[in-house]
């Protein structure tokens, strides 16, 4: 519900859709206005790489890659462990647009369930017992 | 039924909501597993009062309760809800307005712009 899973933003580009592609899928164009520095193995499957300068690095997986409509690639979330599985999909969309290009992209999956849900649920009932007890210990130490 | 995310991540922000148990749960995540005593003694809140909430935490799984010396009962952090509720933090955080006002400028500051890059490649097509 307030829980949003999904990111969605177009913008107008008044420059053809193979100028854009490059753009998006090169580690020339990627480094030029998303990462300070960049790599990309572009097939599906294919590891890419941003890098900034304050630090922060993105290792991204190539996903989807049709010349020159749609690329997508999917991340980590950021923010959780580096161990965490879970993963955005990112997906550019270019449409001719007259002389220029519609870009849209989506980003979804924030809202996906944690791997171990069915553990956390099952945890639930013997973390109930776990703090019942400890509250009958509790009393018990401070009669 | 797994828990869903939503109401996962919502008991985490009514959670955080309140000064205490943020002082609580801040007390547990700095200083690692802690027994009400031990949290009576270090913040300034009553025994009674970190009780109640550490009874909270523990329902909504934000604590887990493990048994400690001389049977008293020591709590800790579970930082599994912390993560759902830093999936949507992330969402909340991931700027794309950013990112694509600077590819619209990179685009735009390119030598020769839209008209003219497509000389030197019908050149090299050519040649």
């Amino acid at each position: 519900m307030g829980f949003p899973d999904r990111i969605e933003r177009t913008v107008e580009l008044a420059h053809p859709p193979g100028k854009v592609w490059a753009a998006l899928t090169t580690a020339e164009g990627l480094a030029s206005w998303f990462g300070q520095q960049a790599t990309i193995d572009l097939r599906p499957g294919g590891p890419a790489s941003m890098k900034w300068d304050h630090g922060h690095t993105a290792d991204m997986r190539v996903e989807r890659v049709e010349e020159p409509r749609v690329f997508g690639f999917t991340w980590h979330i950021y923010g959780l462990p580096d161990d965490d599985p879970r993963r955005t999909y990112v997906e550019f969309t270019l449409e001719p647009a007259g002389a220029g290009t519609r870009l849209t992209v989506v980003e979804s999956g924030f809202s996906q369930l944690p791997e171990d849900a069915h553990n956390q649920a099952f945890e639930g009932n013997t973390r109930g017992w776990a703090s019942e007890l400890g509250e009958l210990a509790d009393y018990l130490d401070a009669a | 039924m797994p828990p869903d995310v939503e109401a996962i991540a919502e008991q985490v922000f009514a959670a955080l909501a309140d000064p205490s148990r943020r002082a609580i749960l801040a007390a547990l995540a700095s200083g690692g597993p802690a027994t009400a005593t031990d949290l009576a003694g270090r913040l300034p809140i009553t025994r009674q009062a970190i009780a109640k909430h550490l009874a909270l935490l523990g329902e909504t799984g934000l604590v887990t309760a493990e048994p400690g010396e001389r049977r008293r009962v020591r709590y800790r952090l579970r930082s599994a809800p912390m993560q759902v509720a830093q999936q949507f933090l992330a969402a909340l955080a991931r700027d794309w307005d950013g990112p694509l006002g600077a590819l619209k400028d990179h685009l735009d500051r390119e030598p020769g712009g839209p008209a003219t890059t497509l000389l030197p490649e019908t050149r090299a097509q050519q040649g």
